[in-house]
């Protein structure tokens, strides 16, 4: 299958393993993976901060560049969220019928990374091997707003060498929020100090999600109490083989620092 | 008098009205705070023993309503036929409450109209002034915090007296409502027997901390008032119009002695409290009870039609307030803010709430329902802060009863809200950069200055240092996504 990969601009500038991981994983299961090169940004940043009329023209161009495309996959909940929930929105507010209609229509081609894993590939196990024990967050946007329900889970339980712990308070927000974590800082900062209790509290070395950015939060916070707790993406973790693991000058499980 | 739908100062006869309709009035009421949200919570944040009495009675209630929402098994229908009727409902409310109005006023009762609080306060304060009384006791109601009508009472020389328990604890401590169902629920039963036995005339100085113990010396406190008190005002939550049957639903009892004992019953209800039918009652006698308290069934649910002659109060009257609804159900996407039924599920499963508390929205509606509902019976400017007091985790979708799409009206309000000017040039820009590939790369070979700042990212100037302050910022990485798929 060709795959177009929408990578998020957070992915791209700070957390590339992750994107390169999807590209490899996809790679690995006999897929074709094509990287526009025009996307940046979907826009949420600028739809839930308050400024939709600035997103417009993000949205204008990712509708422009993944229209092409059958099928789309990112490493993150919330960006397809954005992409399936709000670009019509704001397409409609500036009274852009059009835009709106094909906003739609690559919304529904686009898929969060377990989404077409399980779903579209029909997939649980990706022959991925990971020796360490990890605990889930389901990431709000992906729980609630995409609704990816336990797919991440039963990827997760397919990998080889894994033990997989239950979260408590599993379905409570980390505290990230977008722009929240600076807007609300303080607030946030509470959130995130039950999220980290309860991570902590599963006494697992690696904390997983779908999402960049709760991970960026949840690590931010766990690296800050030098809590001995790693935050890896849900596609690295995928993406990792035994034969990474074997690989000179890597660490346990191919996964980068 | 103002008819229902029209703005403030309108006279209804003939006449036309141009532009929008008002929104609640500054300087009367509880609806906006002192400061803005991030200021008040980093104080309640500091309050540890609030944190503890929240994360208790919110995981307690939380817990209890969704072990009987479970047993349900057309909740889902449910929620879709509450949602349903009160969009039909806020499709005619004009027409519904000229039909409510008819129908009270048909059964023995008096209608008044009220643009909003400062109405709402005179018509109730005349009200009792011609009864001669000087005190009354109230039921549990939102509606008449939002106007400030205790205050206005007392200005008018009546004692307002709240006979819902946890009421009683806020007006005896000189404290805030901080939640909508449960509005002592920042204070824990240490803390109410502290607050009775400080402010509660006669009380037994032998009293403990035992629920059943302060419950009992409330009962005792309140017989009194009840047997003694000849005018009443309450809240409603819902009235039929087909009928013109006012219900109010309450857990104690003691709703029911304010509705049944006294001579003169004033109710003020927000207009959009209307429903269509009889029927319709079905659908909600439901919903709210297993969403707010976790009960099967509400166990005082008093209903009442005007005047029994002989029976129950022989002068009932019933205020209609606007105080900005008109104005929220003007917004296309907002509208929906209106169907709330006062249930609380959202502030109850809301991360935000859950750690902050009430008092920290300035509003009497705290919560998710609050920061969509506040700003826009204010106008959005005068509770700026409150849009954005959300991390849009959805939680508070999933919970309502009646389906409110909270996250999707707090984003809509985001873009109504005036934008320090800083941050509107940098999003402008971003914006701008990441619609041109070129820059957006160099933007990004950028971001690796941010080392600049000093290993892990604390040197740098607010806004970033509200990050910065818990949460290291990741290191840039070596080459970006695009930098390695060229090179590939």
């Amino acid at each position: 299958m060709r795959i177009a990969l929408f990578v998020t601009c957070l992915a791209d500038t700070l957390f590339p393993e992750a994107a390169k991981a999807t590209v490899r994983l996809l790679e690995r299961l006999g897929h074709e993976v094509v990287f526009p090169e025009d996307q940046t940004c979907c826009g949420q940043m600028h739809v839930n901060t308050g400024y939709p009329d600035e997103a417009l023209r993000l949205v204008r161009r990712h509708v422009r560049v993944f229209a092409p495309y059958d099928v789309v996959v990112a490493p993150s909940g919330s960006c397809v969220g954005s992409v399936r929930h709000q670009h019509a929105t704001v397409a409609r507010r500036a009274g852009d019928e059009r835009l709106a209609s094909r906003a739609e229509e690559v919304g529904a081609r686009t898929h969060e990374l377990s989404e077409l894993l399980v779903d579209v590939l029909g997939l649980t196990d990706v022959g991925a091997y990971f020796p360490h024990r990890v605990t889930y967050h389901p990431t709000c946007h992906s729980l609630r707003m995409i609704r990816v329900g336990d797919k991440p889970l039963r990827l997760l339980r397919a990998v080889r060498g894994l033990e997989l712990v239950e979260l408590p308070q599993a379905e409570q927000c980390c505290g990230f929020g977008g722009t929240f974590a600076v807007k609300n800082a303080d607030t946030s900062t509470a959130m995130l100090a039950d999220k980290m209790r309860n991570v902590l509290a599963t006494r697992a070395d690696v904390c997983t999600a779908g999402d960049a950015s709760c991970l960026m939060h949840i690590g931010g916070g766990l690296s800050r109490l030098r809590a001995g707790v790693r935050t890896v993406h849900l596609a690295e973790i995928l993406a990792s083989t035994e034969a990474d693991a074997r690989g000179a000058g890597r660490d346990a499980a191919g996964v980068a620092r | 008098m103002t008819a229902p739908g029209r703005p403030a100062g309108a006279t209804g006869d003939g006449t036309t009205f141009l532009g929008m309709p008002a929104t609640a009035p500054p300087g009367v009421g509880h609806l906006r705070g002192d400061e803005p949200f991030p200021a008040a919570a980093r104080r309640a944040l500091g309050d540890a023993q609030l944190r503890r009495n929240l994360r208790h009675a919110t995981t307690t209630i939380r817990d209890k309503s969704g072990a009987v929402i479970g047993e349900v098994p057309d909740w889902q229908e449910l929620r879709a036929a509450g949602r349903a009727i009160k969009t039909d409902t806020m499709a005619r409310l004009p027409e519904l409450l000229e039909q409510l109005a008819a129908a009270v006023t048909a059964a023995g009762g008096t209608v008044h109209w009220a643009a909003d609080a400062v109405e709402a306060n005179r018509i109730v304060a005349d009200l009792v002034r011609a009864t001669g009384a000087d005190r009354v006791m109230k039921v549990k109601s939102m509606a008449t915090q939002e106007i400030g009508l205790n205050e206005a009472l007392e200005a008018a020389g009546i004692e307002p007296v709240e006979t819902d328990l946890a009421e009683l604890i806020v007006q005896l401590g000189r404290d805030k409502p901080s939640h909508i169902l449960v509005p002592a629920i920042h204070r824990n039963r240490a803390e109410i027997r502290e607050i009775f036995l400080r402010e509660m005339p006669g009380v037994d100085p032998g009293l403990t901390d035992e629920p059943a113990a302060l419950a009992a010396a409330a009962r005792r406190h309140l017989r009194e008032t009840f047997l003694s008190t000849r005018v009443a005002v309450s809240g409603a939550n819902f009235a039929v119009a087909e009928t013109g049957t006012v219900a109010v639903v309450e857990s104690e009892g003691n709703g029911r002695m304010c509705l049944t004992l006294p001579e003169t019953l004033i109710t003020v209800m927000g207009i959009e409290k209307v429903i269509p039918t009889w029927r319709d009652l079905e659908v909600f006698l439901q919903l709210l009870p297993r969403a707010s308290t976790g009960e099967r069934m509400n166990p005082y649910t008093s209903m009442w039609t005007g005047v029994t002659p002989g029976d129950g109060p022989q002068q009932v009257h019933l205020v209609l307030l606007d105080n900005g609804r008109s104005a929220v159900l003007a917004d296309e996407v907002g509208r929906q803010a209106l169907h709330c039924i006062r249930c609380s599920a959202c502030l109850n499963v809301c991360p935000v709430y859950e750690r902050t508390g009430g008092h920290a929205y300035g509003s009497v509606y705290p919560g998710p329902i609050g920061a969509v509902l506040s700003p826009q019976l204010t106008g959005v400017a005068d509770n700026a802060s409150l849009p954005y007091a959300s991390s849009l985790c959805g939680a508070c979708y999933d919970a309502c009863p009646v389906m409110i799409d909270i996250p999707s009206i707090l984003v809509h309000l985001r873009a109504e809200a005036p934008h320090p000017r800083a941050e509107a040039a940098t999003m402008a820009a971003a914006a701008y950069t990441m619609d041109h590939p070129a820059l957006y790369a160099a933007a990004q070979r950028g971001a690796r200055l941010a080392r600049l700042a000093g290993p892990r990212g604390r040197g740098l100037p607010p806004p970033l240092s509200g990050w910065t302050a818990s949460r290291d910022l990741p290191a840039p990485p070596p080459q970006t996504f695009r930098e390695w798929w060229v090179e590939r």
